[in-house]
């Protein structure tokens, strides 16, 4: 037993949606494992599940051992989460947030304090301590948050998109407490829908669509199996599109994909030297590129690759969330 | 069992003692620190004391001077009936700010991590209520203030006039799980309050608040009258602020106080483990 989410067959149904389809999970302490794909794929059903917020309709998961059903208990000892929708009190203080986690978690008036105080120094909030959660910016509430799901040292932390809506530097702070949090030995189970995120913080990711894990590896693996990166050209003159397409298909052996508004032409590309093979290509025909470039594959070509369809929101799930609530 | 398979590691997690219950002890602490939270809050927004501050003034000067001659002949007559009357009044009104407040808790995602930590089931609801008592005792200290500046004087002993509130009390407390109650049900914060005047209206006016005789009420009425808890709170409440009969009026509030809880706390704690 040396995994430390292990989860095995889990469904659930909200009325007429399959929120979670048989899903399979596993995590070993001092990793993080990413959880990828668009609103409505079941990430946040699969964490609630997890946290022992929801009862799977059918299936297994076991926190450190532990039954997230049978043994809830001794499971919330062991976890922390940290919400879509920030959990912290927007009416308290950040110290008085922590302080509040402290004392639930059974330390006495002056740890918590000085618990409180230490995260918020670590955090950077310290400065903002005394002031209201509800003055904060987005990327400050979502440290705080973070801090408090730190309070009491857990050995799994449940993250809801933890980066959704923060601005590349609040991201990439909140990516740095992550990083840290696996160093000190925690598993970390996230949930994103960014290719980025899971591939910058992940040492496994699952690609979940639509209930159902429809591929998990490593990042690398992944990024092989969709073809590692994307080409992108663009010409210059939107009438040569269709001489760009032919040539982006002839070079890489694959249908490229055309956006007809933009003009963008994409393939999956895993051989950097393709590049340098198109550049030639176009400057023989004439063509000028308005854009020519590699990049990470999006969730939506990922998905494409994976599955055969765009990502998308499941049925009626753009604006409700898994619990039926309003997002 | 997982179609995942995880490079081999070597380390487990560290055995630490894992607690396999929430003992009743940790259960009270637990609350009590989730009452500090709702009372921390007021202490950051006054405003939100607004409404309790309110009321009570504003009913008091309406019905004094509105009923005072045509009930009792004077508004200081009429005032002797009607402060106890708004003492139980006021207990049940009290009370309608907590479920709007636990559903706006519910749907910013405040309980989701509560309930993912190693705390008792009840204690986010149970400390709720025990912190909404700071607006009980706003209440009631405007209620009173305000009308001994109209002239109104408690007739009785301290403990008979401290017996009164403390009854007010254990009967607000039940009602606040009613609450509770609507505040789980309810599909938004805003229509909490729509939702609590359907049942506190008649509870509330239904009763003899304002006018301590039934004789001019339709038969139907007097028999509700006779029956809802809030006559039987406000009579027992008369009785010990001005003076009048108490036992019988005081176990029956009681008795409705134990069943309202008795129903009321089981039904939003099923509520609560079904929403949340």
């Amino acid at each position: 037993m040396t995994n430390t989410i292990e989860a095995g067959g889990l469904t659930k149904r909200f009325g007429r949606t399959d929120a979670l389809r048989g899903v399979d999970l596993a995590a070993g302490p001092g990793t993080v494992l990413a959880l990828l794909g668009p609103n409505g794929a079941g990430k946040t059903t699969a964490v609630r599940v997890l946290a022992t917020l929801l009862k799977a309709d059918a299936g297994q998961a076991r926190i450190c051992g532990y039954d997230v059903v049978t043994d809830a208990v001794q499971v919330r000892q062991l976890i922390a989460l940290t919400g879509q929708f920030a959990s912290v009190d927007d009416e308290l203080t950040g110290t008085e947030n922590l302080i509040m986690i402290g004392r639930l978690l059974g330390f006495g008036r002056a740890t918590a304090r000085s618990r409180a105080a230490e995260l918020l120094e670590r955090f950077d909030l310290t400065g903002a301590a005394g002031r209201a959660a509800k003055t904060y910016s987005g990327g400050m509430r979502r440290r705080l948050d973070l801090a408090a799901s730190l309070v009491g040292e857990p050995q799994v932390l449940f993250l809801d998109e933890p980066t959704t809506g923060l601005d590349p530097r609040a991201r990439s702070q909140v990516w740095e407490t992550i990083r840290g949090v696996v160093a000190g030995g925690a598993t970390v189970l996230l949930t994103t829908q960014y290719l980025e995120e899971a591939d910058e913080l992940a040492d496994r990711i699952a690609v979940m669509d639509r209930g159902l894990v429809v591929a998990d590896g490593t990042p690398a693996e992944l990024k092989s199996r969709t073809g590692g990166q994307t080409l992108v050209v663009r010409a210059s003159d939107r009438s040569e599109t269709g001489q760009v397409a032919a040539i982006v298909a002839d070079v890489t052996g694959t249908v490229p994909e055309v956006t007809e508004e933009t003009g963008l032409v994409t393939a999956p590309a895993s051989n950097p030297a393709l590049l340098p093979a198109v550049v030639r290509r176009m400057d023989e025909a004439g063509l000028m590129a308005a854009e020519l470039a590699f990049r990470l594959p999006s969730l939506d070509e990922v998905f494409l690759t994976l599955t055969g369809h765009h990502a998308e929101n499941g049925p009626g799930e753009s604006l409700i969330d898994d619990e039926g609530r309003a997002a | 069992m997982t179609t995942l398979q995880i490079p081999a590691e070597t380390v487990t997690p560290p055995q630490i003692p894992l607690r396999r219950r929430i003992g009743a002890g940790q259960a009270l602490a637990h609350s009590l620190t989730l009452a500090w939270r709702n009372v921390t809050q007021l202490k950051h927004s006054p405003e939100k004391l607004l409404d309790v501050i309110l009321m009570p003034i504003v009913f008091l000067v309406l019905f004094l001077f509105v009923f005072g001659g045509a009930v009792a002949g004077s508004t200081h007559a009429y005032l002797e009936l009607l402060l106890p009357g708004l003492v139980a009044q006021m207990a049940v009104f009290a009370t309608m700010g907590l479920g709007t407040a636990l559903c706006e808790d519910i749907h910013k995602g405040v309980f989701d991590r509560f309930r993912s930590l190693p705390i008792a089931r009840s204690s986010p609801l149970v400390g709720a209520v025990l912190g909404d008592t700071a607006r009980f005792g706003v209440v009631m200290v405007v209620l009173t203030g305000f009308g001994s500046l109209l002239g109104f004087r408690f007739h009785t002993g301290v403990l008979a006039v401290l017996a009164a509130f403390a009854l007010a009390y254990v009967f607000y407390l039940a009602v606040c799980w009613i609450s509770v109650l609507i505040g789980l049900v309810a599909p938004s914060p805003e229509t909490v309050q729509g939702i609590a005047f359907i049942f506190i209206m008649p509870l509330v006016f239904g009763s003899s608040i304002l006018l301590p005789s039934t004789q001019t009420m339709p038969g139907w009425l007097q028999a509700w009258v006779k029956v809802n808890p809030v006559t039987s709170l406000a009579d027992a409440v008369r009785g010990l602020t001005v003076g009048g009969p108490v036992a019988t009026h005081a176990m029956y509030a009681l008795a409705w106080a134990a069943g309202i809880v008795l129903v009321a706390f089981p039904l939003a704690m099923r509520m609560y483990r079904r929403r949340v």
